[in-house]
């Protein structure tokens, strides 16, 4: 059994692969773009070799190397921040248990005071986590609990708080302007603490996904990225994308509404899965 | 922005078509490149797409375009109607039970905006006059059932639910005669968030649907899905039989192919748009609306 030969076909069967993932048309070209070279210029033949190579050029440009990494300090300070319905809150309860696994201590600050019950949904998971949790009532200053919870973070000498706020679209400017308050007091408050500033993203999303990049990271300093409901038939190629245009590593994965079920990053295991059926 | 420079290219092509008197194929294969690049940028899925721009250029090289006084006008006039064809299409309204006690059932992925969108629906429908009743059939996602309840209370309609039962099914069924007994005309029933390829929770909801027999299944689509739209949508209508769309989160700068991709998929009508996260923010659908926010015009 011989393997293909490498023929215009295969490019155009790749190039598919890669729109359908949801990677945008530019960096697509460019990955064929530089795919073609590669073919020419290594002399490829097979169809494995090919597949191989084009997902290393992926790789390529997905991996960033130690930034993949959550950051290592403490006192840390964790601020999740998206668009409605990615999965911050739900990522936020399995961070907490990963970090309590590593042994670290944790404090949770339910700063979405706008959603229904977005409290109590973070009020549960602390208590299916073993976490403390500050929250205030329903439509109070987001900003305020974040004081609260620096202020007793402090107190208590907690290794890590992380943040939970509302979805916000990022073309409101209302809301993103609220946002970058508590932006502002975690750096007032706590300016001795580490920062995190994760983006989270749904694997479902579209070309959306670098507007999203865009604006959130002009109001923040977003330090990573993560990339939620994997588990799905989703294949999240739009943080290809973001990756290559805004130089944002991806730290975590989630792969399911569990608890246990976020996971490190690995560059090399995404592109390659772009790839499998 | 991508979106902006795509959009204005397209305009561009768009422009040196109408200016032309004399349209070869050479003029519409390069227009036509545009427009499928344009469609991908707005993330309608791939094999749409494909098919889309062939169908146009089939039209368009039409001797009747050609050879007519405005063939560019034409060209432009043919994407604009298959795009609003493709949207459109027959009972975009939500149907009510003619023996007047009407389900609803709300399902999709999770996190798209169905208890949002249930207690959106409810709201709408009082002011139309029905007197609905909520349902919370959630039994998974952490608070689901306080959230249903926080919402039921903002827009002032009763929420029906059963904390300590573990079936949805007998939790719907239980609230369709509760609120047929108690004199409500419509439920609208909230389901947990799921993925199409889990078969026990796709199962859950084939049970559901066999108990209370819902006169219209709809299922809640995120305005900023990409590709993956299709395979969703598709999943829950081969399993369910959907009767609707109601796409969400159409507040914000998402181009919204993902709408021609399920219409496209399901067949199944967009029935309402999402457009922020309060209880008024619901509007029913215009397919020529979605038409120009896609091509970005
Ligand atoms: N399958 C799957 N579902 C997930 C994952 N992460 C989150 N979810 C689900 O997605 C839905 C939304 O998650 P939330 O954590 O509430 O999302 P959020 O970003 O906090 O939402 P808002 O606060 O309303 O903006 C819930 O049903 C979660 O269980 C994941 O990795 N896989
Ligand atoms: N901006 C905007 N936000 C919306 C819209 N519809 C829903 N949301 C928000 O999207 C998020 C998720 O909404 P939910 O109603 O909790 O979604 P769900 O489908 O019930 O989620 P699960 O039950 O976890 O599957 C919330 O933050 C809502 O406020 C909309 O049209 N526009
Ligand atoms: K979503
Ligand atoms: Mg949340
Ligand atoms: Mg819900």
């Amino acid at each position: 059994f011989l393997g293909r030969t490498v023929d215009e076909e295969l490019l155009e069967e790749l190039e598919e692969v890669l729109i359908t993932s949801d990677i945008g048309m530019d960096t697509t070209m460019k990955i064929i773009g530089q795919l073609r070279e590669d073919v020419r210029k290594q002399g490829l033949t097979t169809e494995q070799q090919v597949k191989e190579r084009i997902a290393s050029i992926v790789e390529g440009l997905i991996d960033k190397g130690e930034n993949h990494q959550i950051c290592q300090e403490t006192p840390l300070v964790i601020l999740m921040i998206g668009v409605n319905g990615g999965g911050k809150t739900t990522s936020i309860g399995k961070l907490a248990n990963k970090f309590k696994q590593d042994g670290k201590s944790v404090l949770l600050a339910a700063a979405d005071t706008f959603r229904a019950a977005a409290g109590e949904q973070l009020e549960l998971w602390g208590e299916r986590v073993g976490v403390n949790v500050i929250s205030h009532h329903e439509g109070a200053d987001p900003s305020a609990v974040i004081f609260d919870a620096i202020q007793s973070a402090k107190a208590k000498k907690t290794d890590i708080l992380i943040c939970d706020t509302a979805g916000r679209i990022q073309t409101k400017k209302n809301l993103m302007v609220e946002l970058e308050k508590m932006n502002k007091i975690i750096g007032r408050e706590y300016p001795e603490a580490a920062r995190e500033t994760l983006l989270v993203l749904d694997a479902t999303t579209g070309k959306n996904a670098v507007s999203q990049a865009k604006e959130f990271g002009e109001i923040t300093d977003i330090t990573g990225i993560v990339l939620t409901k994997l588990d799905g038939t989703a294949k999240g190629g739009i943080v290809i994308t973001i990756a290559d245009e805004f130089n944002m590593p991806v730290k975590f994965i989630g792969i399911g509404e569990g608890m246990n079920d976020l996971k490190e990053f690995d560059p090399a295991e995404f592109a390659g899965g772009l790839f499998n059926e | 922005m991508a979106f902006e420079s795509l959009s204005d290219k397209l305009q561009g092509v768009f422009k040196k078509l109408k200016g032309k008197g004399v349209l070869t194929e050479a003029d519409i294969n390069e227009a036509m490149r545009e427009v499928k690049l344009a469609l991908l940028e707005a993330d309608v899925n791939f094999k749409v797409v494909k098919d889309f721009v062939s169908a146009v250029k089939e039209k368009s090289l039409g001797s009747d375009v050609l050879e007519s006084l405005t063939p560019g006008q034409q060209v432009i006039k043919i994407v604009n109607d298959e795009l609003v064809g493709l949207m459109g299409g027959a009972n975009s309204k939500l149907t009510y039970s003619p023996r007047g006690f009407t389900i609803l059932l709300m399902v999709g992925l999770q996190g798209t905006g169905k208890t949002t969108t249930c207690g959106k629906l409810a709201n709408y429908l009082k002011k139309n006059g029905k007197k609905p009743m909520l349902c919370a059939c959630d039994i998974y996602r952490p608070a689901a059932i306080d959230q249903l309840e926080v919402v039921g209370k903002t827009v002032d309609v009763p929420v029906f639910t059963m904390r300590d039962c573990k079936e949805p099914e007998v939790i719907a069924e239980t609230a369709v005669k509760e609120a047929e007994l108690k004199g409500f005309d419509v439920l609208i029933v909230d389901t947990a968030g799921r993925l199409q390829i889990d078969e026990a929770l796709m199962e859950e909801l084939v049970r559901v649907k066999k108990a209370i027999k819902p006169h219209e299944i709809l299922l809640v689509v995120d305005a900023m899905t990409g590709q993956d739209a299709v395979n969703a949508a598709a999943g829950f209508d081969d399993k369910l039989g959907i009767d609707g769309v109601i796409m969400t989160k159409l507040d914000g700068d998402a181009r919204g192919g993902a709408a021609l991709s399920v219409k496209q998929v399901t067949g199944k009508p967009i029935k309402f748009i999402g457009v922020g996260e309060k209880f008024d923010a619901l509007e029913p659908f215009h397919p020529e609306r979605m038409a120009s926010r896609i091509l970005g015009m």
